[in-house]
């Protein structure tokens, strides 16, 4: 495995199995009474997050602290960057104290990229601007194996605003390496330029992109998109996007529904199908600590990083 | 490359070793296996089984993957991580006299992440060692209660056990 | 001053209708002959040029940000002309985007008293359309000219409004002084970093799509037939932009064009690889697409695009050294522009060294309305000497100018530039070319 997990393409289509069979081990660890192993003891890792994230953020921290790492948590806003250090000064102090692992989530993409040419620690990605969003992804295809037992040859509706959204193009990308058959739904003002190129099919009707699929991944539809004119009102995006009991209907009876988290309840997805029968919602939290949990050991492990 | 064990000897060196465990057991409801993978768990299957054919009476079996217990993880120069299989204890271990099985006994560092492991799931009565093989070099003050074969070696030999659940066959091979 | 007789050489002169083995001899600053197999002159020097050598009027760079006065920290008029004169140019014409801004004889007249210092390249300075070039009122045009500007522009942005388009037109058709325009539909431009497409999509970068350059290509156009004023667009990157500008020619409006190397030799797949995020690929207008790539090469060859130009925009490293977003936009060009003509243009077959000449020395100085662009008798002996087949390694630690941010550290290009004559001067000598100066 590379030094560093900053996008879907730094893995084959075999390390992500790995991941994913890693990550059913991992999985029992939480079942304990004991839900620790020393596997990471005496390893640091910092969790470098400017952008406010509980659910990432928290997910990493017990992952790390699971394998018995020590966590360092460094926020921005209590932080020095406040007073206007730059990543790259931040990045060269925090590496000064010779972390084996950063976890970061940035504003801006590339900004992980830009770590790993500075920094020696093991990066992982853990969002960056609009790019990727790469444990998000794996978590997502460790939940569809779960329910469907494969990946591959599977319908997979994602539907929201893909041009802001690092989680599609996470998932499109190792969705597609794995053999799904996977469609995207948005209106045109949120579909990205040549997004078709990843293998996707594009699609301006939900109906359409939802038929007969196996599983449906709704992203959040962020409430500052309409100052772009991206749509002209949340009321109109859910009555042409949104995720509503009918729709559901005409997926396959097992249909499982995801979300990446946090919901936009009436916007992007309806309450009932939020908390309906088909909803993986939560298992998604819950097998991120898995799936965070064994990336860490695939990464971490090895000696010192050359 | 010379085979030291083959099938029939396997066999009865396992339904030897079931009867020494039911001599030196009195009390078999606090009885369990805990077999270390991957090899160590079909062992103590068949171990089970041998005394449910004795006396009728099913020992609790557990799966005990020790592969983040290792103490040689975050040290190798070479990257790939080993591969890790499930731990499987499907019943409580505390105040239980456990079993632990595993095919070769050789430096010992293995039963003593075996033991950390286990800890962690809680806190039998007492812990037994079960083994297979028995081919010296121990690096640590660790000893098996039950041995099937005492085989010396030296440490440039290999000491390989084939079983029919996962490798087709049963046999105990020594390799150069 | 002298006599100096370079003998031997290939001259490539368009303007004279000459292209052929011809000495030059250079006298008191200015070309006093050029002829085959001249006699030296006692007392004059000779300069025997190798074979295969070409000698050009010296190419001007029309499009140079200095950054003097107020960001010496990434360059001074200094440090720009020694990196013009290394990169072949003779004279540049330098941008009023400074602080404070070009938009008076104050600043006109420090430039060049700066550059007079120097004793370099020739500096025309190109004021500003607009006060501090806030789009708001013109700025006074007529001392900008009186005080040596060329032309006028409010490069960094489009002039702002169709109205104060039309006005600086009109107004600068008085003096014959072009309007360079930074094309650029703001709006559509948004907070775009990249072009926009599918490497910008995949990246997760903002885009800016094309029709935001050739939009505001096709209102100045339009404002330069309505007003029979002359507009020059500057960098030109889409293919769009090029549709308009034969569509504009086609109606004899006066406007002219220029590219830059970057954008006749790379595409934003450099975003990708092979450095990812690289900063040193960010620049406005973004890297396109290979179609438009593409088409600024068939336009150069074609004639439809008059000029090369740079817009060499140095940034201080650490300004360089930040995320993606957060980076300016701009990278140096003054140094590696001729090797990426000759390799990329020349040799490729794409276009003559005539027609090269044209583009880098013939047509600015049209544009400009300045001297050079000749080799004529009486000319001042601004002359570039280049070397078509030196093999070059571009070494950004080893350029005069204070600035390193360029893509194109470490290619390795066939041909480059031997030396450089300001009024009779050398000013540059390329000690690997071999030429004995």
């Amino acid at each position: 495995m590379k030094k560093d997990l900053l996008e879907i393409a730094d893995l084959s289509s075999d390390e992500i199995y790995q991941v994913l069979d890693t990550a059913e081990a991992m999985r029992e660890i939480g079942e304990r009474p004991i839900k620790k192993v020393p596997t990471m003891r005496g390893k640091t890792v910092v969790n470098l997050f400017y952008e406010p994230s509980t659910r990432t953020r928290t997910s990493f921290e017990i992952a790390e602290k699971r394998l018995s790492a020590d966590t360092l948590n460094v926020a921005v806003a209590s932080s020095s960057v406040l007073k206007g250090e730059t990543l790259f000064d931040t990045a060269k102090n925090i590496e000064a104290m010779a972390p084996d692992v950063i976890v970061l989530r940035h504003p801006s993409s590339g900004a992980c990229h830009m770590l790993a040419r500075i920094c020696r620690s093991r990066i992982i990605n853990a969002g960056d601007g609009m790019h990727e969003h790469p444990t998000q992804a794996l978590l997502d295809a460790f939940t569809i194996r779960q329910h469907k037992k494969r990946v591959d040859g599977l319908k997979v509706a994602i539907v929201g605003d893909l041009l802001h959204s690092r989680v599609m193009r996470s998932n499109a990308l190792l969705l597609t390496m794995l053999g799904a058959d996977v469609w995207v739904s948005a209106p045109p003002t949120l579909v990205p330029s040549g997004i078709d190129r990843l293998g996707v099919k594009v699609s301006t009707s939900v109906d359409e992109v939802v038929e007969g699929a196996d599983v449906i991944m709704m992203l959040r539809i962020q409430h500052e998109r309409m100052q772009g004119a991206f749509f002209p009102s949340l009321r109109e995006y859910f009555n042409v996007f949104g995720m509503t009991a009918e729709r559901v209907g005409r997926a396959k009876p097992d249909v499982i529904i995801m979300h990446p988290g946090p919901m936009n309840r009436g916007v992007e997805i309806a309450s009932d199908v939020a908390d309906g029968p088909y909803s993986v919602i939560l298992e998604q939290v819950a097998n991120g600590v898995a799936v965070r949990m064994a990336v860490l050991y695939l990464l971490a492990g090895g000696a010192e990083a050359d | 490359m010379p085979i030291v064990m083959d099938a029939d000897r396997i066999a009865r060196t396992l339904t030897r070793i079931a009867h020494e465990i039911l001599e030196r057991n009195r009390v078999l409801d606090e009885l369990a296996f805990v077999g270390i993978r991957s090899r160590g768990f079909p062992l103590a299957r068949r171990l089970a089984r041998i005394i449910h054919e004795i006396n009728g009476h099913d020992v609790p079996t557990g799966a005990l993957d020790v592969t983040l217990y290792r103490d040689d993880l975050m040290r190798k120069s070479v990257g790939t991580q080993p591969v890790i299989q499930s731990t499987e204890i499907a019943f409580s271990i505390d105040d239980k006299h456990i079993l632990l099985v595993d095919d070769v006994l050789y430096t010992g560092r293995t039963i003593r992440s075996a033991l950390d492991a286990l800890v962690e799931f809680g806190r039998p009565r007492s812990i037994q060692l079960v083994v297979l093989v028995d081919r010296g070099h121990r690096e640590l003050p660790i000893k098996a209660d039950y041995v099937g074969k005492n085989l010396p070696t030296s440490p440039t030999q290999s000491v390989q056990v084939y079983l029919a659940e996962i490798d087709g066959r049963d046999e105990v091979e020594i390799r150069e | 001053m002298g006599q100096r007789l370079l003998k031997g050489g290939r001259v490539v002169d368009p303007a004279n209708g000459r292209d052929g083995a011809f000495d030059v001899l250079i006298e008191e600053g200015r070309i006093a002959r050029v002829a085959k197999d001249l006699a030296p002159p006692p007392g004059a020097e000779v300069t025997e040029i190798p074979r295969g050598f070409v000698i050009c009027p010296g190419f001007v760079d029309m499009h140079v940000h200095l950054r003097e006065p107020g960001q010496e920290h990434k360059e001074t008029v200094a440090t720009g002309t020694a990196a013009a004169v290394a990169g072949g140019f003779t004279a540049v014409a330098c941008m009023p985007n400074t602080s404070p801004v070009n938009d008076n004889a104050g600043v006109t007249g420090y430039i060049l008293l700066k550059a007079a210092e120097a004793g370099l390249a020739r500096v025309y300075p190109i004021g500003a359309v607009s006060k501090g070039q806030k789009g708001e009122q013109l700025a006074d045009i007529a001392e900008l000219r009186q005080a040596g500007c060329v032309a006028v522009t409010d490069d960094g942005h489009p002039v702002a409004t169709a109205i104060l388009m039309r006005r600086a037109l009109e107004y600068t058709s008085m003096f014959g002084m072009p309007v360079i325009e930074h094309c650029e539909e703001q709006t559509l431009k948004g907070d775009g970093v990249a072009h926009e497409g599918f490497h910008a999509s995949t990246l997760g970068l903002r885009g800016i799509p094309g029709e935001a350059e050739s939009i505001m290509a096709l209102r100045d156009i339009s404002l330069a037939e309505l007003t029979g004023g002359a507009v020059h667009l500057a960098h030109m990157s889409a293919r769009q932009t090029l549709d308009a500008v034969r569509y504009g020619k086609a109606r004899g409006v006066r406007v002219t064009c220029e590219v830059t190397p970057h954008h006749f030799v790379l595409t934003d797949e450099m975003l990708v690889a092979p450095v990812p995020y690289d900063t040193n690929t960010k620049m406005n207008p973004p890297l396109r697409e290979a179609a438009d790539r593409d088409a600024m090469v068939r336009g150069l060859a074609d004639g439809s695009v008059d000029v090369i130009a740079t817009d060499h925009a140095p940034h201080h490293y650490d300004e360089k050294q930040q995320e993606f977003d957060r980076a300016p936009f701009g990278i140096t060009g003054l140094e590696t522009a001729v090797s990426l003509c000759l390799d990329r243009l020349v040799h490729r077959g794409v276009l003559s060294l005539g027609r090269l000449v044209e583009l880098l020395s013939v047509n600015p100085v049209r544009i400009l309305g300045v001297t050079g662009g000749s080799l004529a008798e009486q000319a001042p002996a601004d002359v570039t000497i280049l070397a078509p087949e030196l093999g070059v390694t571009v070494s950004a630690a080893r350029m005069r100018s204070k600035s390193r941010n360029t893509p194109f550290d470490g290619w390795q290009l066939r041909g480059g530039v031997a030396a450089t004559f300001v009024d009779g001067r050398v000013v540059y000598v390329n000690q690997d070319a071999g030429l004995a100066l």
